[in-house]
């Protein structure tokens, strides 16, 4: 079967443009792509309202900042590919500029070194999710595919740097995003399975070194931790713990909207962010779960398909990583709160409280909705 | 794989077969999450939603009402007002460290300390902070809204009547438990059994909402003294000033209900208010009265006299000869102040005659003396139950010496509470049958046992009238218009290394009117340091003051109305 076949699932290509699809079009914004993204964020701000205890002002804030996030998508799909793939590596440099910044005069908040106040007060990590994989594709386009291994060793650089500059503020969610998303490039670009499976083999004595002389106390005591969460259940565990019955005691069907003990109780830490999935397997149950990962994949469907659609390879590895690259953050930030994987501070994508990392995704969607309706654009 | 570059179709296809490769791990991933979900919340929900629940149901406990202590009448002894204790989570009070000088502001306590104390109980999840607030105190803590803070509704015992009931009645613990007194020997009657509900609470500890109540709480049942306020009162202002007056150590006094046995008042000094526990100290908190032993010395002589009725060898007229004022039995000789010369009983009783009595004594078979003592309760407990009660002290006869059953004439050797002493002589003046003693309100007397003749305790009694009379040693003791029957008693205090000569125990006993007698009271002064010490001195006054005025409130008619003012009245009306 080819891929190909199954373009239909998602749309008629050439059949005649409906009004709204016309419209579409017009404002370069990609329908079924859109539609998914309102469906996540609408059903996220419900989950949300419960997840702030019924406040109305931080609610109002947070669909403040969707209208933002949603803005920047739009504006971001009025650029054509071209010329974010001309500007890519001055973007990558004045990510890799601020990041050192940050190291120099950044902000501390929570024990670490993330925030740089530059008349407005942001991440430039945030950045780096989007310019690092741009940067990679850059390089790849027009170049000779399957990547050698000179061009290799030149894309781990440019992942590596901007990767341990984050790793180094702490925040080892965000660099293992970014590495994720540049990774991701030189996998579809066709980068050698037989290197791949030597670089897997490879890993484990680098995880040993890794383990041993590069990650902090509060690493390690996160992965011993989601080892034997009950070892510690009132220091580092609790929040695995807390996160699991809250999941667990929803059951099927849940405890019903804003009637989650865990949550409403405050029992549930960080509820209204890092564990907002928590508080939705809580109240809405297995069933709620399910539907908002079945929104999820859709969405990474969508985007797959417009990357499989795009017409040169910068466009194609770019829309191929940023859909996976969301589909890591998912599930890292479920896995995490489920008790599958560390607790790393990723928060779950289009619903958890916070502006920042929403405008990224959205910045993304835009770049995969500029890719998908300029494409008649570009000569063939 | 192809070598070179590929055309841009070929490049196509293999990102396509990529994206297929790498789905293939997605998926994986994405079911390995959706079987997580259904681990947890299919295949475990049952332990996790049992897991959730004990988070956030808490049982706990409603305080029971704690019952009143009131005096026979209804009068308030003790009572419990509803109060609110703080308590706090110290580990979650950390939270807000900086509003501690606030907190302590609210709670009235020295701020520092209060850190102090937080600090030192951070691995505990509970610390009062400060108990028995009033509720709007607690109210206005409650206000500042500090992370972790909790109000717990409590009792506190008051005690209205203050020290003058404080040995009686006792006192509770912080906690509501009774320490002291009748609210130790009655603590299960009167603190009842508290209840419990199930709250919702959050994960600082504040109840969010009732659940469902569990079991109701048993408020505790009220407790009817025998004691009447009032004649309690009138005894602690008499001794009170006694003691004053007299620069005395210690005193008691006991008054009781002749026809029932029940305790009318008891009272001792030095006492305590039980509001003001700053205050307590053994030496202060003893209820004397019921728990320190004492030689009767000649207050055992109507007790002696009445064995010696009961053996039917003597009479009120019998004779006895006390010259030359002093006898010797073995190495020890007994004197009288003065030397009497052959006398009767009643002047043996009435003079206080030590020769007298102990020739009686001495004349008696020892088991039929003792079996008298013991049947006047000496040497046993009484039936009061009271916290820490003595039993006395009465050598069986098997042990005694001919010594021993002389000094025992004259009330050395031979130890008594003050409370025993009351019961003795209210056995004299409810006809020779002897009521258990207690300090709660009867609906009717207790079943009583006859351990005297009615002949013997009514001429007893008229011989202890003779004492109060002109002539008597225990005159102070009398009444107007009341006839009273009574002893005096002067004790050495025993000492280390034998009986000091200058450390004295002024005794009377007795009971009013003595035609029908109504109360018996036994007054002890301790060690009276002025120029009076004997009992006819320093504690008859006492009792005169106390049955006077005790007799004129519960309205006992008079019978002793001198026939000559009638006539003078008489004389005057007709007149």
């Amino acid at each position: 079967m080819r891929f190909s076949d199954t373009q239909g699932l998602f749309e008629r290509n050439e059949a005649p443009l409906s009004n709204v699809a016309r419209m579409m079009r017009k404002l370069n914004l990609d329908g079924p792509l859109l539609g998914g993204l309102l469906l996540i964020s609408g059903f996220g701000l419900v989950v949300l309202y419960s997840a702030v205890g019924a406040n109305t002002e931080l609610w109002i804030q947070q669909c403040i900042r969707l209208g933002i996030a949603l803005t920047t998508m739009f504006l971001v799909a009025q650029l054509p590919p071209d010329l974010m793939r001309r500007w890519a590596p001055w973007g990558y440099f004045a990510g890799l500029g601020l990041l050192i910044m940050v190291l120099v005069l950044g902000e501390v908040g929570k024990g670490a070194q993330r925030w740089l106040d530059l008349g407005i007060r942001f991440q430039p990590s945030e950045i780096m999710k989007l310019a690092v994989p741009m940067m990679a594709a850059w390089y790849l386009h027009e170049r000779q595919l399957p990547p050698k291994l000179g061009p290799l060793l030149l894309i781990a650089i440019v992942i590596l740097v901007p990767t341990a500059l984050i790793a180094s503020q702490p925040d080892l969610g965000t660099a293992l995003l970014i590495a994720a998303a540049g990774v991701l490039v030189i996998v579809l670009a066709g980068m050698s399975i037989r290197l791949m499976i030597l670089l897997v083999l490879l890993s484990i004595p680098a995880a040993y070194a890794l383990w041993n002389y590069f990650m902090q106390e509060y690493q390690k005591q996160r992965v011993l931790t989601l080892l034997n969460p009950d070892t510690d259940p009132l220091g580092a565990g609790y929040n695995i713990i807390q996160s699991k019955i809250a999941i667990g005691s929803g059951g099927l069907f849940g405890k019903g909207w804003t009637n989650g003990s865990q949550a409403q109780l405050e029992f549930l830490p960080e509820r209204s962010t890092d564990f907002i999935f928590a508080v939705m397997g809580e109240e809405m149950g297995l069933l709620g779960l399910l539907s908002l990962l079945g929104l999820y994949m859709f969405v990474v469907a969508r985007g797959l398909y417009i990357a499989t659609q795009a017409r040169d390879s910068f466009s194609r590895l770019l829309a191929g990583s940023i859909s996976l690259t969301f589909f890591v953050y998912v599930f890292i930030n479920t896995a995490m709160v489920t008790g599958l994987v560390p607790v790393v501070g990723v928060p779950l994508p289009l619903v958890s409280f916070g502006g920042t990392s929403m405008v990224t995704i959205m910045a993304g969607f835009g770049i995969l909705m500029s890719i998908h309706t300029h494409r008649k654009l570009l000569p063939h | 794989m192809t070598r070179g570059a590929e055309t841009k179709e070929q490049s196509a296809r293999r990102f396509v077969v990529r994206v297929m490769l790498v789905m293939v791990f997605f998926v994986l991933a994405a079911s390995s999450l959706m079987a997580r979900a259904v681990h947890l919340q299919v295949l475990n929900k049952d332990f996790l939603n049992q897991q959730a629940d004990s988070r956030h149901l808490r049982t706990e406990k409603i305080s029971a009402h704690r019952g009143s202590i009131v005096d026979r009448n209804g009068e308030p002894l003790a009572i419990s007002t509803p109060v609110d204790s703080v308590w706090a989570n110290p580990k979650e009070l950390a939270a807000a460290v900086d509003r501690v000088p606030q907190l302590a502001k609210a709670l009235k306590l020295d701020s520092q300390l209060l850190m102090r104390r937080i600090t030192q109980s951070m691995d505990k999840e509970f610390l009062y902070l400060k108990r028995h607030l009033s509720p709007e105190q607690a109210q206005q803590v409650m206000a500042l809204k500090l992370p972790g803070v909790n109000v717990l509704r409590e009792y506190r015992r008051y005690y209205p009547s203050g020290e003058v009931s404080g040995h009686l009645v006792g006192f509770t613990s912080v906690d509501d438990d009774g320490q002291e007194g009748l609210e130790l020997e009655f603590n299960h009657w009167l603190s009842g059994e508290s209840g419990a509900k199930r709250v919702l609470k959050d994960r600082l500890g504040r109840a969010v909402e009732n659940v469902e109540s569990i079991r109701p709480p048993h408020h505790g049942r009220d407790l009817r003294t025998s004691i009447d306020l009032r004649l309690q009162y009138l005894a602690y202002r008499a001794l009170k000033s006694a003691i004053r007056q007299h620069k005395a150590e210690s005193g008691s006094i006991v008054l009781l209900d002749v026809q029932t046995g029940e305790v009318l008042a008891m009272v001792n000094q030095p006492t305590y208010n039980p509001n003001d526990r700053a205050q307590y100290s053994a030496e202060r908190y003893r209820n004397r009265a019921i728990t320190d032993i004492f030689e009767p010395g000649s207050s055992i002589k109507p007790l002696i006299l009445a064995a010696a009725l009961e053996s039917g060898r003597y009479r009120p007229s019998s004779t006895v000869d006390t010259a030359p004022g002093f006898v010797v039995v073995g190495p020890k000789k007994i004197e009288d102040k003065n030397n009497l010369g052959r006398v009767s009983l009643t002047t043996v009783l009435s003079r206080s005659s030590n020769v007298g009595v102990t020739k009686v004594a001495m004349s008696l078979e020892p088991d039929q003396l003792w079996n008298t003592m013991t049947q006047f309760g000496l040497g046993a407990l009484t039936s009061s139950g009271f916290p820490g009660e003595s039993a006395g002290l009465l050598t069986h006869y098997n042990h005694w010496q001919e010594i021993s059953q002389a000094t025992l004439a004259y009330g050395y050797g031979v130890s008594v509470t003050p409370l025993q002493l009351a019961q003795a002589y209210a056995a004299l003046g409810n006809d020779g049958e002897m009521r258990p003693v207690s300090l709660i309100a009867l609906d009717k007397p207790n079943e009583g046992e006859r351990i005297l003749s009615s002949d013997t305790s009514a001429a007893i009694r008229r011989m202890m009238e003779e004492v109060v009379r002109p002539g008597g040693t225990g005159t102070k003791a009398s009444i107007p218009g009341y006839r009273v029957a009574g002893k005096t008693g002067t004790t050495w205090k025993f000492a280390a290394g034998g009986y000091s000569h200058d450390k004295y125990l002024s005794i009377f006993a007795g009971l009013a009117p003595a035609s029908d007698p109504r109360l018996a009271a036994v007054v002890i002064i301790d060690e009276p340091t002025g120029d009076l010490y004997y009992g006819s001195d320093v504690a008859a006054p006492v009792f005169a003051d106390v049955i006077s005025e005790s007799l004129r409130l519960m309205a006992v008619p008079p019978d002793a109305l001198p026939a000559r003012r009638d006539d003078n009245i008489m004389q005057a009306m007709s007149q």
